[in-house]
């Protein structure tokens, strides 16, 4: 069934698919309705699920990771600072692999004070070892919401779900919600291997050493830096998990493709330009004019941000004159953190194009389609003209 | 850049419903087979009473693009003191039209020559059985007289849908007496 409704509400639908059991939040502009919504559907019992008042962002994710630790489904969002609150618990959930799964309405971070959307919150956070993935569309919020527990549950490692604050959060459009006996046949109920338990007590998270030491029954075990490279390496692994999620994604519910990269026009292209969110939908419409001027370009939406599909970047992008990288978040003092990765996969190829970054959309500033064609325009037809710094568009003074 | 694509800019009041009306529209092109509807509230510091806007695009593929509305083909004005704001009538193309709640005559406004249509919503709503102030489910007759975009009855029925714990069949008829009451001027 098809409904006009809010991307919060397309999340909000996913996660009552997806028979969360114990929900936690602390409302944040522009995340709010999603939460209020979540706890309307519990309210209501429509949802059978725990909704866990707290006083603070901080707490909201700790009420998640002790869920999670006891082996619920548990889910929580926020936004900007709401999300740099979190930050400690963020690393704690990581290292501990829980499956959390956390909407993340992406917002420009304060100070100064802004509501609006950009995506410096989530990138802030990349480093965390969460996984990220991001949502372009309201099918592509409800429709990753229910693979990110599934994802999440597999790897044991907690994922972020971004989409932008107000362009999709607050904005209406059609989607279709998936049958709950299609998510049911999707994602398996959640039965961790181990979990806390009073009929079975552990310590879970002690303290380790430098170096590695026997446990209790006197079995080497990893320490601190075994713990992180599994972390690592199960991360890497993520890429084709993700991949494989999709694929059963599209037998179960029929509805996928793409999901480390989603494409659009990119097989012949000369120039591509590259982002997040969003923006890379609004892009489209770029790069059909740009064709009709008769310069070959294309555009690609990176879905899955963290782990880096960094060998599918390099394979996708060889036959490339250049990749023009759109960013609504910056490294400040260096450039563009996406920018960044995406040189980085290049790195392994011999012929490597030219990359550019633009930076735009800070705080909300509003990305008109003609500064987007413009600036494209410019990178394809007079690309020596641009550095290796980040180019600004949209500033005002 | 996608030229299929109908632009209807929204302006009302905090409190006023624009946000809800452009949402029934939403719903209604929808179900009439326009697969690409979408719309966008243009968010500030909201209060009740201040100035608000939101963007609607229609169209009959997947609009792409969720920018805010520069050039529209229509802007439906809830409360006809805002054609006194700076920027309502911004960007309107040359064969655009404006619909307004006003209870004066289109001739009556100075749009700088554009085409305008006028309703009486507020009062026009009261008799159809709505409490004073309740303009958000009239001003759709108004837009369907207008625009001849969507068909009536499936606007009435989705304002039903809509208002269903809230007076729904006030809200329907404040709708139908508003298309027979609308004034297309010259």
């Amino acid at each position: 069934m098809h409904i006009i409704e809010s991307g919060n509400v397309a999340a909000a639908t996913g996660v009552k698919l997806a028979r969360t059991e114990v929900i936690a939040a602390y409302p944040i502009t522009p995340q709010t309705p999603l939460t209020e919504k979540l706890s309307e559907l519990v309210d209501s019992g429509k949802m059978k699920a725990e909704y866990i008042p707290v006083e603070s962002e901080h707490s909201a994710l700790a009420v998640c990771i002790a869920a999670s630790s006891a082996g619920s489904r548990a889910f929580t969002a926020t936004s900007a600072n709401g999300l740099l609150y979190m930050s400690e618990q963020i690393h704690w959930a990581a290292g501990a692999r829980l499956p959390i799964v956390m909407c993340v309405v992406n917002r420009g971070i304060g100070a100064p004070w802004t509501v609006w959307n950009d995506h410096q919150d989530a990138i802030s956070q990349r480093d965390a070892g969460w996984i990220q993935l991001y949502a372009c569309d309201h099918q592509q919020i409800i429709d990753t919401v229910i693979q990110a527990f599934h994802i999440a549950e597999t790897v044991r490692i907690p994922v972020m779900v971004c989409y932008d604050g107000y362009l999709l959060s607050h904005t209406y459009m059609p989607f279709e919600i998936p049958e709950q006996d299609a998510v049911d046949a999707f994602l398996p109920k959640f039965s961790p291997s181990y979990f806390l338990d009073p009929k079975n007590p552990a310590n879970l998270n002690t303290v380790t050493l430098p170096d590695i030491r026997p446990d209790v029954r006197g079995n080497m075990a990893p320490g601190y830096m075994e713990i992180r490279n599994n972390l690592h390496t199960d991360m890497r692994k993520t890429i084709s998990v993700v991949e494989e999620m999709d694929r059963k994604y599209q037998k179960t519910v029929g509805r996928g493709g793409n999901p480390l990269i989603e494409k659009y026009r990119c097989e012949d292209a000369d120039f591509i330009a590259v982002c997040l969110g969003s923006l890379s939908y609004q892009l489209r419409d770029v790069v059909d004019t740009l064709r009709g001027e008769g310069i070959k370009t294309g555009v690609a939406g990176i879905r899955l941000y963290r782990p880096f599909p960094d060998k599918t970047v390099a394979a996708e992008f060889v036959n490339a004159k250049g990749l023009i990288v759109f960013e609504k978040a910056l490294s400040y003092g260096n450039q563009g953190a996406l920018y960044s990765d995406i040189k980085s996969a290049l790195y392994r190829n011999d012929n490597r194009p030219f990359v550019h970054n633009y930076i735009l959309g800070l705080g909300g500033r509003e990305i008109k389609t003609p500064d987007l064609l413009h600036a494209f325009r410019i990178s394809c037809t007079d690309f020596r003209k641009i550095g290796d710094d980040p180019q600004w568009i949209g500033l005002k003074l | 850049m996608s030229d299929d694509v109908i632009k209807i800019r929204w302006h009302g009041r905090g409190g006023q419903g624009a946000i809800t009306a452009a949402k029934i529209v939403a719903n209604a092109a929808f179900e009439c087979g326009y697969n690409g509807v979408v719309m966008t509230p243009t968010f500030g510091t909201e209060r009740r009473g201040a100035p608000v806007l939101t963007s609607l695009k229609i169209s009959r593929n997947k609009i792409y693009d969720l920018s805010p509305i520069s050039e529209p083909d229509m802007i439906v004005v809830l409360d006809h003191l805002l054609l006194e704001e700076p920027g309502v009538i911004n960007g309107l193309k040359s064969d655009g039209i404006i619909i307004v709640n006003s209870p004066k005559k289109p001739a009556d406004h100075a749009v700088n020559g554009k085409k305008i249509a006028t309703a009486d919503v507020t009062s026009i709503a009261v008799e159809a059985g709505l409490k004073q102030g309740i303009v958000n489910s009239g001003i759709i007759g108004a837009f369907a007289k207008a625009s001849g975009l969507i068909e009536l009855n499936i606007l009435l029925k989705k304002i039903k849908e809509e208002f269903h714990d809230k007076k729904p069949s006030e809200n329907a008829e404040s709708a139908r007496l508003t298309f027979s009451k609308t004034d297309m001027g010259g």
